[in-house]
């Protein structure tokens, strides 16, 4: 057995085991870190296919940013303490009968089909690259999805402030208003 | 590169995440525990394009940039959602999906 399928095993156990784990917990902020646990070895996992950006762009995105954006939200709306009252058995019997059934039939499938690999070698994937792909118009660029996603962030940015704020514009110009 | 395993392990892997993401979305009641398993879905297809890309056409970059277009796109729903939670805790005072059933402005 070679240390890779060695670190594929140990990131794939602790995949399984602390995705379910998310799901199942009582306690919310157990969940949160349990997510946390999950991207951090899927991170593992493209460290092992040879995707560093990547993989460094899943540790600082996923695990830094959207982890702590959760769990800053669930110290603003829930108690810490507060357990979450199980779901009905019928509940949980019929959502893992439904995940289940998908899971085995997309498990099928993917044994059932023959993947065959291109015989073209493989692109050396390092910064340089990815920063001209990123911005290049050819037919192998990438600028169009990449101005569009600058715009979607803008976009979410300031619909994210818009709607968390607490007052509406005439609410911020009378609180001016009443410091004046 | 990875050799010494098969592409068809990390799609399993891939799928057992997708379907526990399903099964939390359908079991769980508390709008950001919803959100959590929306991330383990995204998570797990990110897993399969790198894989397909590692594996099946390792000459080009199409999965690497999918992916990493996903994860832009997953940061502003989780920011986009989280203030809309936010707001809903302050109007309803609770953040449960049964209890929150009108979306009146």
């Amino acid at each position: 057995m070679t240390s890779n399928q060695i670190m594929f095993i140990l990131f794939a156990a602790m995949i399984i085991i602390f995705s379910l784990l998310t799901v199942t917990t009582r306690r919310i902020l157990r969940a949160a870190v349990f997510l946390l646990f999950v991207l951090v070895s899927t991170s593992g996992l493209y460290f092992l296919l040879n995707y560093q950006f990547l993989a460094a762009v899943q540790l600082t995105l996923y695990a830094g940013g959207i982890v702590v954006l959760i769990i800053f939200s669930i110290l603003l709306t829930s108690h810490i303490n507060q357990k979450f009252e199980e779901p009905g058995l019928k509940k949980i019997i019929f959502s893992a009968l439904a995940a289940a059934a998908g899971a085995i039939l997309a498990i099928i499938t993917i044994l059932d089909f023959k993947f065959t690999a291109t015989s073209q070698a493989a692109a050396e994937v390092n910064m340089k690259l990815i920063g001209k792909s990123l911005l290049s118009v050819d037919y192998d660029g990438y600028v169009l999805p990449f101005e569009v996603i600058s715009v979607l962030l803008l976009a979410a940015m300031i619909a994210a402030i818009v709607v968390a704020k607490k007052s509406g514009p005439a609410g911020i110009q009378s609180q001016i208003l009443n410091k004046e | 590169m990875s050799t010494g395993i098969p592409v068809q392990y990390f799609l399993i892997l891939a799928t057992l995440m997708f379907f526990t993401g399903v099964y939390g979305f359908l079991t769980r009641r508390n709008l950001i525990t919803i959100l959590m398993s929306v991330e383990l879905i995204l998570n797990s297809v990110n897993i399969n394009f790198l894989a397909f890309n590692r594996y099946l056409y390792p000459h080009k970059l199409e999965g690497m940039f999918f992916s990493l277009f996903v994860i832009a796109v997953a940061a502003a729903e989780a920011a986009v959602a989280i203030a809309i939670i936010i707001n809903i805790y302050r109007r309803f005072t609770t953040i449960n999906v049964e209890d929150v059933h009108e979306m009146k402005f």
